[in-house]
C-alpha cells in the first residue's frame, strides 16, 4: 500500500466496482485476460487469499497455476531467487506471492519481469486485503474520507493492520489501533495513528471496527497469558460494542477464532460485514490483475 | 638493505603530533627517525619510498575481524582476509573464534597462526573462545590457548549468557593477561529480530531488536568488571545507551574499554529500507541519534578503538529473504576512507582517529605495534588522504562482497603497507585514486 497513490487506489476501487457485477451473473466469466497466465505462489498456508486470487483470475479467463510450499522446490532447498527465475522462464504475466518473510516479493521483483502482486509478506503488508477493506467500507459507508476506524488485535504481527493503516490514512480516515500493550508496535504513533489499549475506548465514536485474528501460530513467545484472559479483556463482544455508535460496522480479515477476538453473536450479527469482505475480495483482486496486466505502473502492487 | 621513507608526515601516536620526519628501515625494524632533509644517502643499496604529501602511520591494527578459516573457506580464507587487510592499510588483524571448529583449543589457534604465516601478509592475532564450543558452559583452556598464541578471548556472536561463568572467565583470564572481549547481546531480548526496533522497523514490517538487548549486557559486564576488578572490552558499541553506560563506568575508574565500527559511525537504520541485506548486521544499524552519540563517544574517548568487524558472507547467505540472510558486512577496505571522512566532517581529529586504529587496539590487546619508534618492528602504513574514488566491487580483495558501501564516493586510501620492513601492498598505478 506504501507504493499506491490515492488516485491509483481510487482507480482500483472503481474498477472493482464494475467487476463485482460479473460475480453475480449466471455465467461468471469475462474474456478480458484470455491467453494471460497468472501464477499463484504461496509459501505460506492460505485458503482464503489463494482461492480468492484464483477465482478472480479464472473469472477474467486467465490461465492460473497455484503452487504451495509442499509442491514447490523450496522443500528441496532451492533459493527464492532461483525459484523466481525458473518461474520467469515460463513467462507468466503475473506472479501472486504470499511469503512468510518480509520483503520477499520485493526480492523476487528484482529478478523477474512478470508483474508481482504481494499477497502478504511476513508481518509487513497485505495490500489486497487493505484494498478489499477499503472497497467494503466505501460500499457500506459511501465514503472513506473523514471516517473514524479502529483496528483491534495483534497490531505488531499483523500485515493486515500495517496495510490498512497506510491505506486508510491515505484515503483520509482517522485510525485508532488497540490491543494488549505487548501487541502494539514500537513507536506506533509514528504511523500517524492513535493508540489505546482499552477496546471500549477504541470503539467509541468509530464508524468502522476491524478486529484482527489472534495469530497463535505466529508467536513464539507468549504475548498474553491465556486465550481466556484475551477474550475477557480484549475480545469484541456485545458488551464492548455498547460503547460504539449504533451504525458502526464490524470487519475481520478471517479466519475468525470464535470466542477469542470476536464473539459469535458479533461475528454473525447484523453489523458484521465479514462475508461481504470475502465477496468483495474477488472483485478487488480481479481489478488488481486486470489493471496490472493492462499496464498499471506502480512498480508492483504493494 | 635499508629503506628510506621520505617527505611524509609522520604520526607520533603517543603525543598525537604529526611531524615532517623520515623513516630509515633496516631489516625488520625501524633504524632511525630523523627530521626531513637531514638524512644524507650514505650506503649503496637504499630503497627510497616517496611519501610526499602523504601520511606515514604505524601499521593499522584491526582487533575485530572474521577470517572464516577453518570451516567456511568459501567466504574468506586467512590469505584472502589478510590481503584485504593490507590493501586497507592494516598490518595486523585479530580474528574472532567463530570458525568451524571454533578456536577453543591449542590446535585451532596453531592452525590459524600457521595459515597466517603461509599467507605472509598481515600479522594475525587469534582471539580464542571464552567457553568450549562457544556454548557458554565450560571455560576453554586459557593457559594453553595463550601458550599457543591467542591474544584475547571472546565468544563473539554467542555471548556468555550465564553471569556466573562470565565472572569466572574475567577472573581466570586476568591471570594470563588475556583481555575478554564481550559481544553484548541478550539473546532472549533480541530473539527473532532482524533490524533495530524503532520507527523504521515498525514502518517496513521487520521484527526489531531493541537497543536494550545490547545495553542490558553492557551493564552486566560493567557490573562484573566492578565486582571482580578485572578488565573487560565491549565489542562493537552501537547504541547511545551503551555509550552512556561505558562513560559512567570509565568515570568511576573501572577497567572498561570499548570499540565501535565505521558502519555504526556512518549508517543508520534507514539503510535497511528496501530490504537490502547488505545493511543487515548485528548489532543492527540504529537511529541517527545513536550514530551521533557513538561519534561523540568516540571523540570524547569513551570509545577507545575503531574496528571493522569484517564479516564476510557469500551470496549464498546474503541473496535471500531479509530474515533468512546472515548478519554482517565486510569492512577492511572501507574502514580507512570512512574514518577519514569522519575527520573531514569534524567528528574527531586526525590524530585521535589514527590513535584509535593503532596504539589503542595494541594497548587493549597487549600486542606490539601501534607506534613508530626506533627499534620497533617496521609496520608502516602510508596513506594518500587526497585520493578520490568510487568504492567498487572490483576493488574488493576479500572473497565476499557484502558491503552497503559499494558505489560510495570515498576519499583516502592506503598507498603502501609495510610489515616487518617488507612491502606487502602497494597501490598500483591503475588503482583508483592514484
Amino acid at each position: 500500500m506504501g507504493q499506491l497513490s490515492r488516485e491509483t487506489i481510487n482507480l482500483i476501487l472503481d474498477t472493482a466496482e464494475s467487476f463485482k457485477e460479473v460475480s453475480s451473473r449466471d455465467i461468471k466469466k469475462v474474456p478480458t485476460l484470455r491467453g494471460k497466465s497468472v501464477i499463484n505462489f504461496f509459501y505460506e498456508p492460505s485458503t482464503r487469499t489463494r482461492t480468492s486470487f484464483e477465482v478472480a483470475a479464472k473469472r477474467l479467463s486467465a490461465d492460473t497455476v497455484s503452487l504451495s510450499v509442499s509442491t514447490s522446490s523450496m522443500v528441496k532447498g532451492e533459493t527464492l531467487i532461483d525459484t523466481a527465475k525458473n518461474l520467469q522462464a515460463m513467462n507468466p504475466d503475473i506472479i501472486v506471492i504470499r511469503h512468510s518473510s518480509t520483503g520477499a516479493p520485493h526480492l523476487i521483483a528484482r529478478h523477474v519481469r512478470a508483474g508481482i502482486v504481494n499477497a502478504g509478506d511476513g508481518i509487513n503488508e497485505h495490500p489486497s486485503q487493505a484494498l478489499l477493506d477499503l472497497f467494503t467500507i466505501r460500499e457500506k459507508k459511501g465514503r472513506i474520507d473523514g471516517l473514524k476506524i479502529a483496528i483491534i488485535g495483534d497490531i505488531s504481527h499483523s500485515r493486515v493492520a500495517r496495510s490498512d493503516i497506510i491505506g486508510f490514512r491515505k484515503m483520509g480516515a482517522e485510525v485508532t489501533i488497540s490491543g494488549p500493550p505487548t501487541m502494539i508496535p514500537s513507536r506506533a504513533e509514528t504511523l500517524g495513528v492513535t493508540v489505546t489499549c482499552d477496546p471500549r475506548d477504541a470503539v467509541r465514536d468509530k464508524d468502522v471496527i476491524i478486529v484482527l485474528r489472534i495469530q497463535l501460530e505466529r508467536q513464539g513467545k507468549s504475548l498474553f497469558p491465556s486465550l481466556r484472559e484475551y477474550a475477557s479483556y480484549f475480545g469484541i463482544n456485545n458488551d464492548v460494542l455498547a460503547y460504539a455508535p449504533k451504525d458502526a460496522i464490524i470487519m475481520h480479515p478471517g479466519p475468525i477464532n470464535r470466542g477469542v477476538e470476536l464473539s459469535s453473536e458479533v461475528a454473525d450479527g447484523p453489523r458484521s460485514m465479514i462475508l461481504d469482505q470475502v465477496a468483495n475480495g474477488v472483485a478487488v483482486r480481479m481489478a488488481i490483475l486486470y489493471l496490472l496486466i493492462g499496464g498499471l505502473r506502480v512498480g508492483n502492487v504493494d | 638493505m635499508a629503506t628510506w621513507i621520505r617527505n611524509g608526515r609522520l604520526a607520533d601516536t603517543i603525543t598525537g603530533v604529526f611531524e615532517e620526519k623520515d623513516l630509515i628501515i633496516e631489516g625488520k625494524r625501524i633504524e632511525k627517525i630523523i627530521p626531513r632533509g637531514q638524512f644524507s644517502e650514505g650506503g649503496e643499496s637504499l630503497d627510497i619510498i616517496e611519501a610526499d604529501g602523504m601520511l606515514v602511520l604505524p601499521g593499522l591494527i584491526d582487533m575485530h575481524v572474521h577470517l572464516r578459516e577453518p570451516g567456511e573457506e568459501y567466504k574468506e580464507t586467512i590469505q584472502t582476509g589478510c590481503l584485504a587487510a593490507v590493501a586497507g592499510g592494516f598490518t595486523a588483524v585479530a580474528c574472532m573464534p567463530n570458525t568451524i571448529p571454533p578456536n577453543d583449543c591449542r590446535s585451532v589457534t596453531e592452525f590459524i597462526l600457521e595459515q597466517a604465516m603461509r599467507a605472509g601478509l598481515a600479522r594475525v592475532y587469534p582471539i580464542a573462545a571464552i567457553t568450549m564450543g562457544r556454548k557458554g558452559t565450560v571455560m576453554a583452556e586459557f593457559g594453553d590457548l595463550k601458550a599457543a598464541g591467542a591474544v584475547g578471548l571472546s565468544d563473539d556472536g554467542s555471548p556468555v549468557a550465564d553471569s556466573g561463568i562470565m565472572r569466572c572467565a574475567l577472573e581466570y583470564s586476568r591471570y594470563y593477561d588475556l583481555k575478554v572481549i564481550s559481544h553484548c547481546e541478550d539473546l532472549r531480548l533480541s530473539e527473532g529480530g532482524v533490524m533495530h526496533e524503532g520507527e523504521i522497523s515498525t514502518r517496513i514490517g521487520l521484527p526489531g531488536i531493541p537497543s536494550a538487548a545490547e545495553e542490558v549486557m553492557v551493564h552486566r559486564d560493567i557490573c562484573l568488571s566492578e565486582l571482580t576488578g578485572c578488565p573487560v572490552h565491549i565489542a562493537h558499541v552501537s547504541s547511545a545507551g551503551s555509550v552512556e553506560l561505558i562513560r559512567r563506568a570509565k568515570d568511576k575508574g573501572l577497567p572498561v574499554t570499548a570499540e565501535t565500527t565505521p558502519h555504526y559511525l556512518t549508517l543508520d537504520h534507514s539503510s535497511v529500507i528496501g530490504y537490502d541485506t547488505s545493511a543487515k548486521v548485528n548489532p543492527p544499524l540504529r537511529t541517527r541519534e545513536d550514530v551521533e552519540a557513538v561519534r561523540k563517544g568516540l571523540a570524547e574517548g569513551v570509545i577507545d578503538v575503531i574496528v571493522t568487524d569484517h564479516a564476510p558472507h557469500s551470496s549464498l547467505e546474503k541473496e535471500l529473504e531479509f530474515d533468512k540472510a546472515a548478519s554482517g558486512m565486510i569492512g577492511l577496505q572501507s574502514a580507512l576512507p570512512l574514518v577519514l571522512s569522519l575527520v573531514d566532517e569534524g567528528c574527531l581529529s586526525l590524530s585521535r582517529a589514527v590513535q584509535k586504529m593503532t596504539i589503542a587496539p595494541a594497548r587493549v590487546l597487549g600486542v606490539e605495534g601501534g607506534h613508530l619508534r626506533e627499534g620497533s618492528p617496521a609496520d608502516v602504513t602510508i596513506v594518500d588522504t587526497d585520493a578520490r574514488y568510487v568504492f567498487s566491487r572490483d576493488m574488493i580483495l576479500s572473497k565476499s562482497r557484502n558491503t552497503p558501501f559499494l558505489g560510495r564516493e570515498m576519499k583516502g586510501i592506503a598507498h603502501l603497507t609495510m610489515i616487518g620492513g617488507r612491502v606487502v601492498w602497494q597501490r598500483k598505478a591503475s588503482h583508483p585514486g592514484s
